[in-house]
């Protein structure tokens, strides 16, 4: 059977990259001795899947692993077993069986909200929400996307559904996963160009916070999205 | 939360920011308060090589065992964070606490390689601990070295307060101990240096010795200033391995480092005695652990790390007695838990064929043989057992077993080697790629044989028998290099057979510090000022600031290189007692020269003076003489 993982990831380890991140869940599964389920061959390896890359220095609690196990004791065994193991940055929120035939944690992303917040805790993005309904009726927001030909302009604008200003930070629910990643980033610097407001030429000057990821239950035109794991169910 | 000694602008600006964080699984974190003793455990290389070190995760988990001591890790910063502490002004800092090294009671420093020296000096500055020894004061840690190159400390002697001779499991407690009590006491650093020099076994305080030279640049004396410090230091030594902890929770990295599995250390020393070996001589007598100890530790180490691969560590995995029942064992436990087994170090025969056919995909692996030397009579001259049988057996069994790749390594510049023993690389080279022709049928060959030969240049190193010898120039050195590439195209397998060989600028260096002494230091003082770092990473070597810096301060390569030492010459490394007699080495190197072969400690004693410590494989051999 299939468990869904949901985690959070903060603080220090913000500074593990993505690659790093699945090997410390390969290690993890190990020291926790979950029954995880192995590919064949000589050097077999877990079977398992992971929901979209998170960029370096962002902080997150909508995480999610796919992994593929054989047996268990329970949810609340699953959980305690790998809370065990998970040290202080890795925080495992919860763990849902998932139905057959459920796409991957990884084919499943649809949309990503975020929180994007300055370092600087004397700039708050507060006193440019005048500025919001004005971006958000453009028709077009485009931005410079480099691809495998060369720089390209995007139009950014149909992938943001929701962008609002609360408690000084920046909250948007953007596209995300392989069909039309918006990055935080992106959002910010149109968005404070549009308030002729100079960009930070550092990314340290914000703090970027993924608060979910999310999967499309409707249609393309008409889209309805619900957390990753929301399909899944407790075991 | 804990906090980071970086901030987030600078640990997004720099390659892999996860080695500076710590926080790692196993790694082990204390309240300072609670604490009487902060040792920081410095690796002088980049972080994914000094994670990937066992001596210093065994120290790690042996002094963090103590209640009263946190020991805490610490690497050289990579060259893109080197320039942005120095332009910030940032201090040096543990992993684990982020505090910096600066306030911690000993700073000790792993030796491994001499390509380290001027990373020893980064660490110290970076610190802001003072270059030289005689600069510090009571505020600044007490610098520690350890490990391989103490084995000649001298070239470093000065940037050290002291030097803990021999395996670590052994008096590092006592060494605290009398540190704690002449802190209690109200006394400084000398006095500790001069307890610790006359109390502790196994400790060298440079400071207190003084050494004269002769007219011809030698050493005439090397004597201890103060009554009480020992003329000679023995090393230390743990004569019961499954008595002593091994790290059972070793520190598990996020980045993946070059050691990325559990390593289980079987043996220590090795009883082969090959003569340019200096591990074969200084970790003397070879000490086994028992195989109950062994299989306990595997599946309690799998357990706590959940690396997918464990690896045995020893000089030479096939002398270790319960070889088989113990790879059986990890075939069993492996299998059943998914986790590959790497066995290095195994001499290709029957057995290790077999074994290996089982754990790897023959396809995708090569073998690996070290002849070390082309010819027969040069391998004599080495001591190195093995011989163009053995090579050509096991090559042969490997191509029957479905191997067809092979990896060969040699040394240029052995002591007598002519244009015969080069040739010989080749030669034999081409013999293991015709035997695969003649071993297997044209219908069972899955590609065709390739064979890769590599050769380093040969440094004698003290404490072996090779240490009064002459090594090659630069020139030289590159002219064997070049004969042995174009004897490699003559032979008719010659497009089966890669060749690689390493640059020659390093290792005259490297010869360098290997043998120098004290004069050494300024050299390597100067040229670590001039910018040179990481001299063990080909990219940020910079020989002409070396040769420079040699010119400048009047100290002359050649002196320590190509010079043929007498028998009655002073090594700067003679007041240190290893265990092997010098008059055993000397013997050995009239023996060398005659190409005479000297048998291994099992198959008869040959009195290197190793018995003194009456253990491990002495007693074994005179368990059975008895009998």
């Amino acid at each position: 059977m299939r468990i869904r993982v949901k985690f959070a990831k903060y603080g220090a380890l913000r500074f593990i990259g993505h690659l790093d991140v699945m090997r410390f869940f390969q290690k993890a599964l190990r020291r926790a001795q979950i029954d995880v389920a192995y590919t064949g061959g000589f050097s077999p390896h877990q079977i398992m899947t992971f929901s979209a890359p998170l960029g370096l220095g962002m902080s997150s609690f909508g995480e999610y692993m796919d992994v593929e196990i054989h047996s268990h004791q329970g949810k609340e065994d699953f959980l305690n077993r790998l809370r065990a193991v998970c040290p202080e940055g890795i925080e495992i929120l919860d763990a849902k069986a998932l139905p057959a035939g459920t796409q991957n944690a990884m084919a499943g992303v649809a949309a990503a909200s975020w929180e994007i917040g300055f370092s600087d805790p004397h700039k708050s993005f507060e006193k440019l929400k005048e500025n919001l309904p004005g971006f958000l009726a453009q028709e077009e927001i485009f931005v410079t996307k480099e691809g495998k030909k060369g720089p390209r302009q995007v139009d950014i604008r149909p992938g943001i559904h929701e962008c609002a200003i609360r408690e000084g930070k920046l909250c948007i629910l953007a596209d995300a996963g392989s069909s039309g990643n918006i990055r935080p980033e992106e959002v910010t610097e149109r968005f404070l160009s549009f308030c002729k407001e100079a960009m930070p030429d550092h990314p340290s000057a914000f703090t970027v916070l993924r608060r979910e990821t999310w999967e499309n239950a409707g249609t393309p035109e008409a889209p309805k999205f619900q957390p990753l794991d929301a399909m899944g169910e407790d075991f | 939360m804990r906090k980071l000694a970086l901030n987030d602008e600078i640990l997004l600006k720099i390659e892999k920011p996860a080695r500076y964080i710590g926080g790692e699984v196993n790694s082990v974190m204390k309240d300072p308060k609670q604490v009487k003793v902060r040792f920081a455990m410095c690796f002088p290389d980049v972080y994914e090589i000094g994670m990937s070190h066992l001596g210093i995760q065994i120290l790690y988990d042996l002094f963090n065992r103590y209640d009263d001591v946190w020991c805490e890790r610490v690497y050289s910063p990579w060259v893109d964070l080197d320039g942005i502490m120095r332009k910030e002004k940032i201090p040096l800092f543990a992993l684990e606490s982020q505090d910096p090294v600066r306030d911690f009671d000993f700073l000790g420093i792993t030796l491994q390689y001499e390509m380290c020296y001027t990373n020893i000096l980064q660490v110290l500055d970076l610190s802001g601990i003072p270059l030289l020894a005689k600069d510090r004061t009571d505020r600044e840690p007490i610098v520690i070295g350890g490990g391989p190159c103490t084995y000649n400390p001298e070239p470093i002697a000065d940037f050290f307060d002291l030097f803990y001779i021999g395996e670590g499991e052994t008096a590092y407690r006592q060494l605290m101990d009398v540190y704690l009590e002449t802190k209690a006491a109200g006394e400084g650093r000398e006095a500790f240096l001069l307890r610790a020099a006359r109390e502790v076994p196994g400790i060298y305080v440079p400071s207190l010795y003084e050494v004269r030279y002769g007219e011809d640049g030698t050493i005439a004396s090397f004597l201890p200033v103060k009554e009480g410090v020992p003329k000679t230091v023995r090393k230390e030594i743990v004569m019961d391995l499954d008595s002593v902890p091994y790290p059972q929770k070793p520190v598990v990295p996020y980045v993946k480092a070059t050691q990325d599995r559990v390593v289980l250390e079987i043996q220590r020393g090795c009883i082969r005695g090959c003569r340019f070996c200096q591990a074969g001589q200084i970790y003397r007598p070879v000490r086994e652990k028992g195989l109950e100890t062994l299989k306990r530790y595997a599946v309690e180490m799998l357990k706590n790390t959940g690396y997918e691969e464990i690896s045995l560590s020893s000089l030479s995995s096939s002398d270790y007695s319960h070889l088989e029942e113990l790879v059986e064992f990890l075939m069993e436990t492996c299998r059943e838990q998914k986790v590959n087994i790497s066995l290095p170090s195994l001499r290709i025969d029957a057995f290790s064929l077999d074994v290996m056919g089982k754990v790897q995909d023959v396809k995708k692996s090569s073998l690996t043989f070290a002849p070390e030397a082309g010819s027969q009579r040069l391998r004599n001259v080495i001591n190195k057992g093995l011989t163009r049988e053995d090579i050509l057996h096991g090559a042969g069994l490997a191509f029957e077993g479905g191997w067809s790749r092979v990896k060969l390594y040699f040394m240029l510049g052995l002591p007598t080697e002519t244009e015969e023993d080069i040739r010989g690389i080749a030669e034999l080279s081409n013999d293991i790629a015709a035997l695969y022709y003649e071993t297997v049928p044209k219908e069972q060959r899955t590609g065709p044989v390739q064979i890769v030969s590599s050769t380093s240049f040969f440094i004698p190193k003290p404490f072996t028998p090779f240490q009064w010898a002459k090594m090659c120039t630069k020139e030289e050195f590159l002219e064997k290099a070049a004969l042995t590439k174009r004897s490699i195209r003559e032979q008719l397998n010659q497009k089966r057979i890669k060749y690689n060989w390493h640059e020659a600028d390093v290792s005259v260096l490297e010869g360098v510090f290997a043998r120098g002494d004290r004069r050494v230091a300024e050299v390597i003082l100067k040229a670590y000022q001039k910018g040179c770092l990481y001299d063990a990473w080909g990219e940020y070597f910079k020989n002409d600031l070396w040769l420079e810096t040699f010119e400048q301060c009047g100290v002359e390569i050649g002196f320590y290189t190509t010079r043929q030492r007498k028998e009655d010459e002073i090594f700067p490394w003679d007041f240190l007692d290893c265990g092997v007699n010098k008059s055993f080495l000397w013997r050995e190197w009239e023996r060398a020269q005659r190409g005479e072969v000297t048998p291994n400690c099992r198959a008869q004693c040959q009195g290197c003076g190793a018995a003194r410590f009456k253990g491990g494989v002495c007693l074994e051999a005179r368990k059975e003489h008895e009998e």
